[in-house]
């Protein structure tokens, strides 16, 4: 179909960097023959094709589901993380958002605790590590209670679940100047310490989380909020404010 | 060989505790000397592997995401199932138990299936306690929603991203044994083959994707939680990332695959708009609690706006044809009903691929708010691609390929015919027959993740010694080299067309000839195509860059090389499979009005291929199914 569609072309300036230790540089890319229902990815598989085909190597990227869930894909695109367009990632961004003969800036996320594996891929196994510090509820497999035998008022599990709409893409630090994960930690503390089943670790977890997310060499929170207007889930910074509300209960508690 | 699933007997109320007790136990001692490998970490492999350290044991977990929260799990939108009877609408374990035979159309074992309805109840439990937030009542009680094939509300979710949710509840879990340090988790590494040392699985071979090291790790038992395959067809709803490479490894070591003919076309996915097209998008299921599916009566009408065609002229033919269901019929049905509309010149939008699904009715009863309220980030990603406001005008849809419920054959306890093999998940053929209803796949992964696996590994384990293969076995060494030489000879061709190339070659065929309507001729013609392109793969292929680093090219390369070889076993089986049943649905056996027709005399059996090579045929085994507690029936949803 796509020969009914109206054809575009874009020059794309793309970050490339053979590995972590190559310095890396800006390349620039003609992307031909893009109609406006092309996703994002779907115009730089289109590249690819193009590179390839005439010998040369294509861009990597990290992508998986391509329905904007799975978190993997990370680009900022024209300086802004996932290029910009409220609530979405670069695999639900279409081209129909840009003009016919656009030029297209394209870099990895780039923060330190994020370091640069090849191209457009980023490590972000930092984001890992905080949840391993305490982002659960020590239950065990089996031996826990009927899910009826607490309740939770509707209102309280839909700010419960607000907080856990977060992907875990990292979009909330490379949009921060300071490369810092407030955002992302704080989505993970509140929705369990909102949640009467996450109460009890709720002042360890805090503690321990913040400890790991200052180990892995992410910024401090200077309240730019960039991390919200980044965010294609649309986590809002109240949470920061819960965590450091959070963070001072439990200087207290234990 | 006729196959043995080992189910207990006697009263299937009390065959899973019965088999339970029977089980032999590790000494809670002794379970840290055993290593255990899973591979895959999403709803099945991350329940499993964060289950199976807390048990006790040693477990080296392999995804070949960044990170173990992004499986694709993550993806399901709709619900999982459970018996729980919380509404009183008259549901209970053996009602569950039904309508997955039911809806699996009596190509599933009963035992398994018990046992997954009867465990279906501590799931819930399990993940309120991880805090996954499951939607709630103003009261506070969990609330409920109605999927298809089913006469009950039994479906749990959080909003439209259930999947996600009960990942990272089991994410948080694992996340907990790897700071435990029971479980080591090792990402970005993809398997490509299985070790066998003296008829037993004793390890695995991986490529490290930033690396490209090639990595042998050994093990006393191992799991492969993979996923589906139905990426064969290229577009699909599953990521990009999805294959059988892990399962196909095995069946290239003797483990058998059964029923691979068993995919389902999902029949709520945005359609296709172009050739680039990467991936198909599904819409969930609970859309179609509260939208109407239509098309045109009449083909003239086809060209026209949705409000332009008055409601006498509309079409809603699943309320048409099955009235007790309508548009909650299942999925299979509802898919080959939206295919004979557009076959019958009456679908809608590009390519007259496509009917509505159409909320103006129930925005005219509920109120925008409500339908905002059940289903806004479903038509928020539908905005977002198609650029249309389904709150104005009827969201376009068409099937697309969306799940395997074929996989390796496993026994009771969910291991194959390799001892020490397991496959858990939605990699397993076990528990879905010929069809799959909407909210049992979570369901199916944490049942075997958190509540089977765990049981049944200790049975196998008892039986051998720890640690007695390591990785200087010679197995091991050979597992290795054959890796790198395929590895090699993939960069080595340097031909003239790329992967993506080829596999939506592959992909063409498997769609037109074994897709939603099979015969005798397509599923010929597909087994005579798909060599020829395999051949001209393995010629012609253009991989750029080293096997010394990340290349995205090579790792696809090797996913597609599989596929094609595991494509041609699909239409195989779908040729040899002389009835229509489920999600198969051969064109020569059908009723008078189109409906699937089984043949129990000859076909009630699962299918399991040994994979002898691709210049030989494959040998079909036969596990006969016996049907005790849910008498077969003809699958009626009218």
């Amino acid at each position: 179909m796509s020969e009914h569609h109206k054809t575009m072309t874009f020059t794309l300036i793309v970050w490339r960097q053979k590995n972590a230790n190559d310095p890396g540089k800006f390349e620039t890319i003609t992307a031909k023959n893009i109609t406006e229902h092309h996703s994002f990815l779907e115009m730089l598989d289109c590249v690819n094709e193009d590179l390839i085909n005439s010998g040369k190597e294509p861009i990597v990227f990290d992508h998986d589901c391509r329905e904007g869930i799975c978190g993997m894909c990370s680009q900022v695109i024209n300086g802004m993380a996932h290029g910009g367009q409220e609530r979405t990632t670069v695999c639900q961004l279409h081209m129909r958002k840009f003009k016919d003969g656009d030029t297209i800036y394209i870099e990895p996320w780039r923060a330190r605790a994020f370091p640069i594996v090849k191209d457009l891929i980023v490590d972000r196994s930092a984001l890992d590590k905080i949840i391993q510090a305490g982002g659960y509820n020590s239950c065990h497999t089996g031996g826990v209670p009927d899910a009826n035998s607490t309740l939770i008022p509707k209102a309280v599990l839909d700010e419960a679940m607000d907080a856990a709409e977060c992907i875990g893409c990292g979009a909330c630090v490379a949009g921060c100047p300071n490369g810092a994960a407030m955002l992302f930690t704080s989505a993970k503390v509140s929705q369990l310490a909102i949640l009467p089943q996450g109460r009890a670790e709720a002042p360890a977890r805090v503690k321990n989380m913040t400890q790991a997310m200052k180990d892995c060499g992410f910024g401090n929170c200077t309240n730019h909020y960039e991390c919200q207007a980044s965010c294609p889930k649309g986590i809002n910074v109240k949470f920061i404010a819960r965590m450091n509300r959070e963070f001072l209960k439990a200087q207290f508690s234990c | 060989m006729i196959l043995d699933g080992k189910c207990p007997t006697g009263p299937i109320e009390k065959s899973w505790d019965k088999h339970r007790f029977d089980l032999k136990l590790v000494n809670p001692a002794n379970k840290r000397k055993y290593n255990i490998i899973m591979v895959g970490t999403g709803l099945a492999g991350g329940a499993a592997a964060a289950s199976l350290g807390e048990l006790g044991y040693n477990v080296q977990a392999f995804c070949y995401q960044d990170s173990p929260r992004r499986a694709h799990s993550i993806a399901a939108q709709g619900g999982i199932n459970a018996a729980k009877n919380y509404p009183s609408d008259g549901d209970s374990i053996l009602r569950l138990m039904y309508d997955t035979i039911k809806g699996g159309d009596f190509r599933a074992r009963e035992a398994d299936v018990w046992r997954l309805s009867q465990v279906s109840n501590n799931i819930i439990d399990q993940c309120v306690a991880q805090g996954v937030p499951f939607n709630r009542d103003y009261a506070g009680y969990l609330d409920t929603r109605s999927f298809g094939g089913a006469q009950v509300s039994r479906t749990f979710y959080s909003r439209g991203q259930t999947g996600q949710q009960l990942l990272l509840g089991a994410y948080s879990a694992l996340s907990r044994q790897i700071k435990a340090g029971t479980v080591k988790m090792y990402t970005r590494r993809e398997m490509l083959d299985l070790v066998v040392v003296d008829g037993a699985a004793k390890g695995i071979t991986v490529r490290n994707l930033v690396t490209g090291e090639i990595e042998c790790y050994a093990a006393d038992a191992v799991c492969i939680a993979s996923g589906g395959y139905v990426n064969v067809f290229y577009l699909s709803t599953n990521a990009k990332g999805c294959s059988v490479t892990a399962n196909w490894s095995a069946a290239k070591k003797g483990a058998f695959f059964a029923n691979p003919c068993y995919t389902q076309i999902h029949p709520t996915c945005i359609p296709q708009a172009g050739e680039y097209q990467s991936k198909l998008t599904l819409m969930s299921e609970s859309l179609r609690n509260d939208g109407r599916i239509w098309v045109p009566k009449k083909q003239e009408d086809c060209g026209k706006r949705p409000d332009q065609v008055p409601d006498a002229d509309r079409d809603y033919y699943l309320e048409r044809k099955y009235p007790s269901y309508g548009n909650l019929a299942p999925r299979d049905i509802a898919s080959r009903s939206a295919k004979e509309q557009c076959d019958d010149g009456r679908g809608v939008g590009p390519g007259g691929r496509g009917v509505y699904l159409d909320y103006a009715d129930s925005i005219k009863r509920l109120g925008e708010n409500t339908i905002k309220e059940r289903y806004g980030n479903l038509f928020e990603m539908y905005e977002r691609i198609t650029d249309d406001n389904a709150y104005k005008t009827p969201m376009r849809i068409y099937p697309a390929p969306h799940y395997a419920m074929g996989g390796m054959w496993v026994d009771y306890n969910l291991m194959s015919n390799i001892p020490g093999l397991f496959v858990l998940g939605e990699a397993n053929f076990s528990v879905h027959g010929a069809n799959r209803l909407g909210a049992s796949a979570l369901m199916q992964g944490l049942s075997d993740g958190y509540f089977v696996i765990p049981y049944t590994i200790g049975g196998y384990l008892v039986t051998v010694k720890p640690g007695e293969v390591k990785v200087d076995h010679p197995e091991f060494k050979k597992s290795y080299e054959e890796v790198t030489g395929r590895t090699n000879k993939l960069l080595n061709i340097n031909g003239k067309r790329t992967v993506t190339d080829f596999h939506r070659e592959l992909g063409k065929v498997m769609w037109n000839n074994v897709g939603m309507a099979r015969t005798k001729e397509s599923l010929t013609e597909a087994i005579k195509e798909i060599p020829k392109i395999r051949e001209e793969f393995w010629q012609n292929v253009k991989v750029t860059g080293s096997g010394a680093e990340l290349n995205q090219q090579l790792e696809n390369a090797g996913r597609v090389a599989d596929f094609l070889e595991f494509g041609e076993l699909l239409a195989r089986d779908a040729l040899h499979r002389e009835e229509s049943c489920g999600g198969h649905f051969r064109v020569e056996h059908q009723m008078p009005d189109g409906e699937a027709k089984r043949n129990d005399a000859d076909f009630s059996y699962v299918g399991a291929w040994e994979f002898k090579g691709n210049d030989k045929e494959p040998e079909l085994h036969k596990e006969p199914l016996k049907f005790e507690t849910i008498h077969l029936a003809i699958r009626s949803y009218k």
